[in-house]
């Protein structure tokens, strides 16, 4: 099958098979190798998109990822939003309509698999034109580790879009054999449809594969559509070529108007003529291998425009043999037509004066400016640039260490130089890393034709500049931002004075194409308009990433049930069973209450208080950290650390202990037992574990590396399970036979070492409710049995278990602090009632210096009180703020503290609260109010403690 | 993404890192013979110089050894690190010159 | 009274047959109930020798195994090593090595129930493990007998390269708390090899 605007004999693509797809809900065909670009263009489409600004017809300008204008939305296989045209590869049954600026994200869930891969490389080579394939196949031969990423699906860069020869035949046998070559080397990694887009630290460069988008629908659901590779090299090369720039002329963003070397690739590598016949306009030789190349595939050149007043002999002659007009020193000063341009208006250019003009009928315009190597990653790497007013473009200058460019990024632009340029930079990279390059062989190119240097232009006078309100409105400088030369005249008239200011302004080169092809342009007008030179203006900053990246791709596998880790006790499996809802403490799950068919959260909290405060209660305490610290120095350490004493304790006892930072502030509390006597085993809270370990260590490694003591963290070995209530004795005695748990040989804060359910524990006295309590431990691994068995033991005394939501209830109630919640990082031990955690008697301790100062003495401190509301239905919200009068008075309000823990408890048969108030402890008796809904709620300051207050329970 | 050398583990990405700022605070011989202000330099006060700073790093997710840094604050890189309890790094032997010669 | 053995479970016991069936080219097993101690001993010194005496092996130095005894050392820190030996072996080791340890200042704490081993091996694990590990795992990176302590995917671990070529064994340690995560991770990462 072909379509007339197929060059036969032309293009890689498979014209053997027929792919359909619908645009802007009309039925084409293409082939395997097109892009839609190409697809489109060979069927006559060049109207594809419309500007976002001005609703204006817009083309394809470019064959690549620097496309500002062929904006599209994919609406099947899965909607995706404002891609472009030319890097859209063809796939059976895709269906896209062309966008006005903005597309739309699905509303449906994305169910492709996305994921990241870490590489790791001597040498990575980015883009495997001429330039990138001498540099990988030069670094190959050495036995370095070597990745190549290009983001097209087929390597050989520019040489896809020449019909250069290599070694006297066509340039992609060439390419074919440096990849047989690379492939059967092991360390030689070579990434197709793989686009580099950032360049970070230490020489880690990101890259996005697009595995599976281009199989469109028939896409295999168990292969990632995109994955971010992670690669970290020693040594990056950067042979990303170069981007043509247009010229700023009057309407010169009509369909029809194309980078005359975007034309060039149409033709040999899609085997596509993008017009019948053209007009050529340019600044320097690179366009005449495209006209020629196009006349001979049977396009007419209506005429070329050079802006030169002298055009190379060998152009010329070239040209006359075809029959095409070389008109020197004359430029396009702007198109006629409607949906594509129908002629371009050609007028002389001598000495900066237009001349008078004259139309050419044309359906297609082809425009070089010249060549801007692409130096966005290189630049990302902290490469320095530099201004080259000879091709009127910015220039890698300085190469930071590991990193360089090779070819057109470099600014070599013949085909010799960039091949023998990749080898020198693979050899630079190589030598760098101890290695030497042997020699390599590079093909032999075509005799060069003898050329003339580029003129730099910008920008066309247009013949309607003086006559409007501003000059160059027409003339588009961002076609994605539909911004024009009059946009950057109105940003220097206002003053501006920095590219970067400008491009914030008038939007140049923020859209997804990063100003690839209106960047240096806008240097260059600026430039100018201020009457300086480019090279002091610069160019604007390159950041990551350098494509458009989808937020999928970055999260790869991390979302659904991998979003974060989720850390579970050996006894999940049970509660999952038994119909705990759970919460998130840290990325712990913890059952946070276990509702019965019907109960709400409320009633069920209110069962399992009520069971821990009458009967008996278990719950899942393993998460709290467990640290072993062993060695003769261990209660130096922890005597340090505590604010209490801990040396003292005895073997078989256990302490309740605070710590603080060296600013007094509590920073984590916990239970100390003595193990023997140069072991003692601390928990920390549940969130904190990780940390406190840190901590310790660091003042142990770093202040005190002299103390003889190790510190292990077994959190893990062990599972913990508060058995709680006035029954507890009963049912642990069932389940412990060799235990004598009566209380005057198991008293409260003691441990004993026995058997429970046939496995070796630690049974420890201690209580978190205030009740008559044991926590039993066991190595993980046991877990669920001993679980099973003290639930089974408990069951006469209808056990029940219990989540979070009524540990923090009944801690409440006996007003226990928990760290994190009642505390802030500004809260002392003594603010939180509880000087007797702190040591008099020690000379020094982590935090005791700063309970001295000024500061922590103030008598209107935050103190942590009771609050009773009025009401005994209130439930103050957590964070709510306290205030002294009912009325609440004008701003700003004088704030005396907030509430911390706020619950509804059943022993209470009422709501109350925990909060920090200031000079809280003085004002136990009082009246506050709490602003809640636009009124305020009475709140009766109380001691903290609210549920017996003498500790009767803790006994049995 | 940052490469950290550890100065037992070698290079590991920064995430496997937890910053303990400025190196080389020593607790004070006696807190109790400062001055309120005086304490509150040793608890609340640090250099914060641009430039080349001592730092302490902890290998968080490996060895979990506290260790010496010296980082540039302007460039971010890390000019050498050493063990703690090891005399303190100069500039020129940093770990990466190690590894680039290895 | 009879006695009976308690039942125990690993961490992952629920994810055997998950795991029995990973695609051709990896292979992923618990080994559940491995006796873990760690050993904290300041490098050179006398407690140093004698656990080595003991053991019958050196103590190796930073992020390498001694994996060629009955027992084996993982080094962990400058002072800290995990032994990891069969089943069952924790109490008769914690009585070897304190007595050998005798009045010097080493400790041994066990640890056995803190983490779970699983043993990966197969043409594909390298493969699977680069999807979330940032360490170089190229052999002659990190060739058998490394055994690093990084993060896989989001998780804490330490890789032990048991061999390396052609087809990877490679044991991974992690927490009893995170294993649940890893498996599901690891199972995952398979997903493209079906």
């Amino acid at each position: 099958m072909n379509t007339p605007f197929r060059a036969p004999g032309h293009g890689r693509v498979d014209r053997g098979t027929t792919l359909s797809f619908t645009f802007d809900g009309i039925a084409h065909t293409g082939h395997p190798g097109d892009t839609l670009a190409s697809a489109l263009l060979a069927d006559g489409v060049h109207h594809v998109a419309h500007g976002i600004r001005y609703g204006r017809p817009r083309g394809v300008l470019a064959a690549g990822a620097e496309e500002p204008n062929a904006l599209v939305q994919i609406e099947f296989p899965f909607p995706e939003p404002m891609l472009t045209a030319t890097t859209v590869e063809l796939y059976e049954g895709l269906v896209a309509r062309g966008l006005s600026g903005q597309g739309r994200l699905s509303g449906e869930p994305d169910t492709a698999r996305y994921d990241t891969v870490h590489a790791h490389c001597d040498v990575l080579v980015v883009g495997a034109g001429p330039a990138g394939l001498a540099a990988t196949l030069a670094a190959a031969r050495t036995g370095a580790r070597v990745v190549l990423v290009d983001e097209l699906p087929e390597p050989g860069g520019s040489l896809l879009g020449s019909q250069e020869p290599l070694d006297g035949a066509p340039a992609m046998e060439w390419v074919g054999a440096v990849l047989a070559e690379l492939a059967e080397h092991a360390d030689v990694r070579v990434l197709r449809r793989t686009t580099a887009f950032g360049h970070y630290d230490d020489g880690l460069v990101l890259a996005l594969e697009k595995r599976t988008d281009h199989l469109g629908a028939a896409a295999p659901a168990h292969v990632s559509r995109q994955r971010i590779w992670r690669i970290r090299s020693r040594q990056v090369v950067y042979a990303t070529g170069a981007y043509e720039r247009p010229i700023a002329f009057d309407n010169n963003d009509r369909p029809g108007i194309m980078l005359a070397g975007s034309a060039r690739t149409y033709l040999n590598r899609f085997g596509v003529l993008p017009g019948t016949r053209a007009v050529v306009f340019t600044t320097n030789d690179s366009a005449y291998p495209a006209a020629l190349e196009l006349a001979d595939a049977g396009v007419r050149i209506a005429a070329v425009a050079d802006v030169r007043e002298e055009v190379p002999e060998h152009w010329r002659s070239a040209c006359a043999e075809r029959g095409i007009a070389v008109r020197a020193g004359h430029v396009v000063t702007g198109t006629s037509g409607i949906e594509r341009v129908t002629r371009a208006h050609v007028a002389p250019f001598g000495a900066g004066r237009l001349g008078e003009r004259h139309g050419v009928d044309c359906d297609l315009l082809l425009v070089s400016g010249g060549w801007n190597p692409a130096v966005a990653l290189f630049s990302q790497a902290r490469g320095t640039l530099r201004y080259d007013a000879g091709i009127g473009a910015f220039v890698p200058a300085g190469a930071p260490g590991g990193v360089r460019t090779a070819g057109a990024a470099g600014g070599t632009f013949t085909l010799a130089g960039c091949l023998a340029d990749g080898v020198a930079a693979a050899g630079q990279a190589l030598s760098a890393l101890g290695r030497t390059v042997p020699e390599t062989a590079l093909p032999v190119t075509g005799p060069l034709p003898h050329g003339a240097p580029a003129r730099v232009l910008w920008r066309v006078p247009s013949p309607r500049d003086g006559r409007e309100d501003q000059d160059g409105t027409l003339q588009f400088v961002d076609l994605q931002r539909d911004a024009t030369v009059s946009d950057v005249l109105r940003a220097t008239g206002a003053g501006l004075r920095s590219v970067e200011h400008v491009k914030r302004y008038t939007t140049i080169g923020t859209a997804h194409d990063q100003g690839r092809t209106s960047g240096v342009m806008t240097s260059g007008i600026v430039a100018e308009a201020l009457g300086v030179d480019v090279a002091e203006l610069g160019t604007t900053r390159f950041r990551p990433p350098a494509v458009p990246v989808s937020f999928a791709a970055l999260a790869g596998r991390n979302r659904g049930e991998l979003f974060d880790p989720v850390r579970v006790t050996a006894l999940h499996p049970w509660h999952v069973e038994h119909g705990a809802l759970f919460e998130n403490v840290g990325q712990w799950k913890r059952p946070w209450y276990y509702p019965r068919a019907g109960e709400t959260i409320e009633e069920a909290v209110q069962r399992e208080c009520r069971a821990a405060r009458t009967g008996v209660a278990m719950m899942d305490g393993s998460t709290l950290g467990k640290i072993n610290v062993q060695g003769p120095d261990a209660g130096v350490l922890l005597d340090r650390l505590y604010t209490n004493l801990m040396s003292t304790l005895k073997v078989g006892r256990v302490r309740y202990g605070v710590m603080c930072g060296v600013d007094g502030m509590a920073i984590d509390d916990g239970t100390v037992i003595r193990v023997a006597e140069q072991e003692f085993l601390l928990t920390t809270t549940t969130g904190n574990a990780a940390r406190v370990l840190e901590w310790m260590e660091e003042w142990l490694q770093t202040e005190w590396p002299g103390l003889r003591v190790h510190l292990t963290s077994v959190t893990e070995h062990w599972v913990t399970i508060p058995l709680v209530g006035p029954r507890s004795r009963e049912v642990l005695a069932l389940v412990a036979p060799d235990l004598d748990v009566s209380n005057d040989a198991f008293p409260f804060m003691s441990w004993q070492d026995t058997t429970v359910a046939g496995v070796a524990a630690r049974v420890c006295r201690i209580s978190f409710s205030g009740e008559l309590a044991y926590e039993v431990n066991v190595p993980a691994w046991y877990g669920i049995t001993v679980w099973e068995a003290l639930h089974a033991a408990g069951d006469a005394f209808s056990i029940t278990t219990y989540g979070t939501e009524t540990m923090h209830v009944l801690r409440a109630e006996k007003a226990y602090p928990i760290i994190g919640q009642d505390t802030d990082g500004t809260v002392t031990p003594q603010d939180l009632g509880m000087s007797w955690v702190v040591s008099k008697k020690k000379p020094d301790f982590v935090g005791k210096r700063s309970f001295a100062r000024a500061e922590n003495l103030r008598e209107d401190r935050k103190q942590l009180v009771g609050l009773l509301p009025a009401d005994e239905h209130v439930l103050l919200p957590e964070g709510a703020q306290i205030i002294a009068t009912s009325d609440i008075p004008a701003p700003p309000v004088p704030m005396l503290g907030h509430v911390t823990s706020s619950y509804r408890s059943d022993a209470l048969r009422r709501t109350f609260a925990l909060a920090l108030v200031r000079s809280g402890t003085r004002r136990i008796g009082e009246t506050l109010y709490v602003p809640l809904d636009g009124r305020t709620v009475p709140v009766t300051v109380t001691d903290p403690v609210l549920f017996d207050k003498e500790g009767a329970r803790r006994d049995g | 993404m940052q490469l950290i050398t550890c100065p037992w583990c070698g290079d590991r990405e920064e995430i496997e890192f937890h910053y303990g700022g400025q190196a080389h605070v020593a607790y004070p011989e006696d807190p109790y013979a400062l001055d309120d202000e005086q304490w509150a330099q040793y608890v609340f006060f640090r250099d914060n110089p641009k430039g080349p700073f001592a730092e302490r790093w902890v290998h968080a997710a490996g060895c979990r050894r506290w260790f010496n840094a010296l980082r540039d604050t302007v460039t971010h890189e890390f000019l050498a690190v050493h063990r703690a309890g090891a005399e303190r790094p100069s500039p020129t032997s940093t770990a990466k010159g190690q590894e680039a010669t290895r | 009274m009879t006695v009976e053995t308690p039942v125990r479970f690993s961490p992952l016991a629920a994810w055997q047959d998950t795991l029995a069936q990973l695609p051709t080219g990896i292979r992923v097993r618990e080994l559940p109930h491995l006796t873990q101690l760690t050993l904290r001993a300041e490098p050179g010194s006398t407690a140093v020798r004698a656990v080595a005496a003991c053991l019958g092996v050196p103590l190796p130095g930073p992020v390498r195994a001694e994996l060629s005894g009955d027992v084996e050392v993982l080094w962990m820190g400058p002072d800290e090593w995990l032994l990891v030996a069969p089943d069952g072996r924790a109490d008769d080791l914690l009585a070897r090595l304190r007595s050998a340890v005798g009045e010097e200042f080493a400790t041994v704490t066990d640890v056995s129930a803190q983490r779970t081993t699983l043993a990966l091996s197969g043409p594909l694990v390298r493969s699977v493990l680069a999807q979330g590990c940032a360490v170089d795992l190229d052999s002659r990176v990190t060739p058998a007998g490394s055994c690093p302590t990084t993060l896989l995917a989001q998780a804490p671990v330490t890789l032990v390269v048991h061999d390396d070529a052609p087809a990877p064994d490679v044991r991974l340690l992690v927490r009893a708390s995170f294993a649940a995560y890893l498996a599901a991770w690891l199972v995952d990462a398979c997903t493209e090899h079906r």
